[in-house]
């Protein structure tokens, strides 16, 4: 597609053009600036192929593909550049009809199908899924209920929807996330589209189910001959899934071109960064590696520990519950750190926030040992006892827009604790708020600006000069890095080892991306259902894991190499 | 595409075109919540054009005394129902000259030989010298400062200038719309000012500690919610002593309904504390180490402010709406108060209406501007609340 070397190439497999993009430029109108989100972009999508648009956040991955759609908001304006649809028989320039014409509509969701990313708000909660496809079909192709809503079925039996005469009348909140995006998929497939748009499908799935899902794309996209355009920032997805990348950056299209090309000689200096950041995520931090653990009782020992959310009746009795954890049991050692990884669900956030008593836990205990050697429950722990172990335990938040208050200059978010636990104020307190900014690789000028100012990355490190200022000895990261892109995501991990190396911390270290923890910690807990399935070396449990969980769970992470693919081949789980 | 790229060019910024000069963005990074909110609201004309029209209202209501013609109690007997004059700019003096000097013109009276009804008609030929800063009526502004300068008047303190007419002991509506606003303008102020004080607190304490404390908030609400107000009124207004004078029994019975008008205003921040109590950067405060006073206080509640504000400012006009009602139906204010809706009591029949229809219109018009504007006003600083949204 992109280049012509890479037609040459590959002329045994005839490709049949199925939408082009020639110098598409999107300016965005905003009050004060003109944004140019997307600035000359060329490609061509081939039936039967696959092109990866890869990029971070605002690279203008989802403003092409609106300009695909004729989808653009009223703010942005086309420059210039041209999109056709190609048929056998006749080219539309999808650029010269109205975004409003009944011409455009006809041939969404009829010839150009898209899957968004959060399959949650892309359906209606009110109608069954079963109509919802339905409607789809008889928008496009009329016919009666009845027939429509037997394609329907036939449909979601195409995406493995088990049972789909009885599944197409439930509503949406009955669906599983990975049920919903097969859902969509179905709805998407409803009119057998030539061009099918995925704007990363998979990012609100775990990583099991997204394995199931793109193995369906996959599979429906062989057996229809459709053109799949996949928007992502996941270039371990991209390895796998994809026949063509082309990387944007800022708006532009910065290197394109067959797969293996980009993942084995990237030209660019920015591939190149992208690519190392992510493969640098495939193995252990080298600062990390050296380092030995010289204290060999643990400081922080969980035993037991469980939470059931019950229903409980006016009496008090429970009527029936679910048990978010059960029999969580580990240890801390200082200066180590430990990995929970997990799917959604799993557990994982409630068991790191049940440790610090933000959720009361309904059994098991919490010992700590602080730095005077005393061991003490964290459970029994009286409103003042707490006050202290939250000082020496601190958290740190997944969402850097949600965790730093709006209505705060970063001097107040940072130096809060100093000042409800110090009484610290004036120039002792600026000073040492401008240390801890220093100390997360931010200038001090930071201190009178509003969080609104800033980036998630540089958000976040804010929030760890919060979880710092109080000398803390334990750092619960709660999925600290998952917000944030790829290349930032390494820097603020790099950080974190820094900071550790410095100031002797442990981490807790909840995650649910194996690759993340892999490079950040020393051992690792594997989460399934509340339960602790498996523990152990970090290193071990990603190369050679024991449990049949741990097995399918590591094998469905895509492998950034697509020489060597590990999600497509991957070991199947049949949860008992 | 090969072609496109000019391969290392390094960009570490995505490309923007700056519209204006004055590239402000260095200072929105320490505007703080009220500058961002300021900059948003600016950009809603309406609003803004509302603002400035609650905000003469008010200013007119502070200087009603100086404002006025002349004192709202001032009767004129021999000039009941008289029509509004208009202000004129030339006259024409004895030589046919035109000259610049302001004037309204006077009145011709006609006497009806059946029903021996008086009428007046504006008659072109008086002329009656207008200015501003004149002497006129004697008053104290504020109740403390005595002066007798009015802004304007005729030249002649014992000439008459009615510019929206009079009423039927022949009184000036304009003065008694001036006055009138004072009244009207305020009374809703201290309603609103006390709802939101116990819809505040109430609310607070059943959003951030739920449980029990917020189902028995919640009961409350629904209980004095089912309360009809206007019969709630009309007992209050039979059971409060002669001997008050009618401004205290007035305020008296704003206050009693205000206390069950706060419901509103709880839920509303009920809800918004429910939604923020499980913001990460409460749990944060929390385990910062805060005391639940100050999450409350300084981490949550400087966030509703906004939404408070505009609350308010939507509850207002129900209030100057209820006073109105109420004073119409004769159970609100009562004279010698003047007040919108005491002057509206005059235009209770449709003999005044069709003699004197400035007795309706000017009042009802003023009532239906402020209202409006109070309710654009509000509007807009509700979006303008939440400057992070889109």
């Amino acid at each position: 597609m992109i280049t012509e070397s890479c037609t040459e190439s590959r002329t045994s497999n005839k490709k049949s053009l199925a939408l082009s993009v020639e110098k598409l430029s999107v300016d965005f109108h905003l009050r004060t600036h003109i944004l140019h989100a997307v600035r000359d972009v060329s490609f061509s999508l081939y039936r039967g192929q696959t092109l990866a648009l890869v990029g971070e956040s605002g690279s203008g991955k989802s403003v092409t593909t609106r300009s695909i759609m004729r989808l653009l908001d009223s703010q942005a304006r086309q420059t210039s550049g041209r999109i056709t649809l190609h048929s056998e028989n006749s080219d539309v320039v999808l650029t010269d009809l109205d975004p409003k014409s009944e011409a455009i509509r006809k041939i969404r969701g009829r010839r150009i199908a898209l899957i968004f990313q959060e399959p949650m708000s892309s359906l209606s909660p009110v109608h069954t899924i079963g109509s919802q496809i339905a409607e789809a079909i008889r928008l496009h192709h009329g016919g009666t209920k009845k027939t429509a809503m037997e394609s329907t079925t036939k449909l979601l039996e195409q995406v493995e929807i088990k049972n789909p005469a009885e599944m197409a009348r439930r509503y949406t909140y009955e669906f599983s996330g990975g049920m919903r995006q097969r859902a969509m998929i179905a709805m998407a497939l409803a009119c057998n589209p030539d061009v099918l748009i995925a704007d990363e499908p998979t990012t609100a799935l775990d990583v099991t189910t997204q394995a199931e899902i793109m193995d369906l794309l996959k599979r429906l996209q062989e057996s229809r001959g459709m053109a799949l355009l996949l928007i992502t920032h996941d270039l371990g997805l991209v390895a796998e899934v994809a026949d063509e990348v082309a990387v944007m950056r800022f708006g532009r299209l910065v290197e394109g071109g067959a797969v293996d090309d980009i993942f084995h000689a990237p030209k660019t200096a920015y591939a190149q960064s992208l690519l190392a950041s992510t493969m640098r995520l495939e193995r252990p931090a080298e600062a990390r590696a050296s380092r030995q653990l010289d204290d060999d009782s643990p400081m922080l020992s969980v035993s037991g520990l469980g939470k059931s959310f019950g229903i409980v009746n006016w009496r008090g009795k429970e009527l029936h519950s679910t048990k978010a954890v059960e029999g969580a049991s580990f240890d801390l050692y200082p200066g180590e750190n430990l990995g929970i990884v997990g799917e959604s669900g799993s557990g994982k956030t409630t068991l790191g926030r049940m440790i610090l008593r933000i959720i009361e836990p309904t059994a098991g205990q919490v010992m700590y040992r602080d730095a005077q050697g005393q061991m003490a429950d964290v459970t029994r722990m009286n409103r003042k006892a707490l006050t202290r172990f939250h000082r020496d335990v601190r958290l740190i938040f997944q969402d850097p827009f949600a965790s730093l208050n709006p209505r705060m200059t970063i001097k107040q978010i940072v130096g809060e604790p100093l000042v409800v636990n110090n009484g610290m104020k004036g120039a002792e307190l600026d000073a040492r708020v401008a240390e801890l900014l220093e100390l997360v690789g931010m200038e001090r000028s930071a201190m009178e600006r509003y969080p609104h100012a800033f980036s998630g990355g540089q958000r976040q490190r804010f929030s760890i000069a919060r979880a710092l200022a109080l000398n803390p000895r334990v750092i619960i990261a709660d999925e600290a890095t998952s917000a944030l892109d790829v290349s930032i995501r390494a820097q603020i991990l790099d950080l974190l080892i820094d900071l550790q190396k410095r100031l002797g911390l442990s981490f807790l270290f909840i995650a649910h991306d194996i690759s993340v923890v892999r490079y950040f910690c020393d051992r690792v807990l594997v989460m399934h259902h509340g339960r602790i399935v498996e523990q152990g070396d970090a290193e071990m449990i990603c190369t050679a894991p024991q449990d049949p969980y741990t097995q399918s769970l590591i094998s469905a992470v895509p492998n950034p190499d697509p020489r060597h693919k590990r999600m497509i081949n991957r070991t199947r789980f049949i949860s008992s | 595409m090969s072609q496109i790229n000019p391969i290392n060019t390094v960009e570490d910024r995505p490309a923007i075109t700056l519209l204006s000069d004055d590239d402000n963005t260095g200072s929105l990074e320490v505007a703080s919540q009220w500058r961002l909110i300021w900059i948003k609201f600016r950009q809603n004309k309406v609003a803004l054009f509302a603002g400035v029209v609650v905000l003469l209202f008010y200013v007119v209501a502070v200087f009603a005394e100086f404002l006025a013609p002349t004192l709202p109690s001032k009767s004129q007997p021999r000039l009941t129902y008289a029509p509004p004059q208009s202000i004129g700019f030339f006259v024409e003096n004895e030589a046919g000259e035109r000259a610049i000097q302001l004037h309204v013109n006077g009145y011709g009276m006609t006497v009806d030989p059946e029903s021996l009804r008086r009428s007046f008609t504006v008659d072109k030929e008086v002329i009656i010298p207008v200015g501003f800063f004149v002497k006129g009526e004697p008053y104290e502004l504020w109740g403390l400062i005595p002066m007798e300068r009015h802004l304007i008047g005729p030249l002649n303190p014992k000439d008459s200038m009615n510019l929206l007419g009079t009423d039927k002991l022949g009184r000036d509506v304009l003065s008694r719309m001036i006055y009138g606003a004072r009244v009207s303008m305020s009374i809703g102020l201290i309603g609103v000012f006390s709802s939101l004080l116990i819809g505040t607190v109430l609310g607070a304490l059943s959003g951030y500690f739920g449980g029990w404390v917020d189902l028995a908030v919640q009961r409350l609400i629904e209980v004095i919610s089912a309360m009809p107000t206007i019969p709630l009124w009309l007992g209050f207004a039979a059971a409060i002593p002669l001997t008050w004078s009618p401004l205290q029994v007035y305020f008296i019975i704003t206050l009693i309904v205000s206390l069950l008008a706060w419901t509103g205003l709880a839920r509303e921040v009920r809800g918004r504390f429910l939604s923020l109590r499980h913001e990460d950067f409460v749990t944060a405060a929390k385990l910062d180490g805060c005391t639940t006073k100050r999450v409350i206080f300084r981490h949550i509640l400087p966030s509703l402010t906004s939404h408070i504000l505009a609350v308010v400012t939507l509850a207002i006009p129900t209030m100057i709406v209820a006073e109105t009602a109420l004073s119409f139906l004769g159970i609100g204010l009562k004279a010698p108060v003047v007040s919108w809706g005491v002057l509206l009591q005059d235009a209770q029949n449709i003999r005044t209406i069709s003699s004197a229809p400035w007795l309706l219109v000017w009042p009802a018009g003023a009532v239906v501007v402020v209202v409006l504007a109070f309710n654009f006003l509000g509007d807009g600083l509700r979006d303008a609340a939440d400057p992070y949204e889109h």
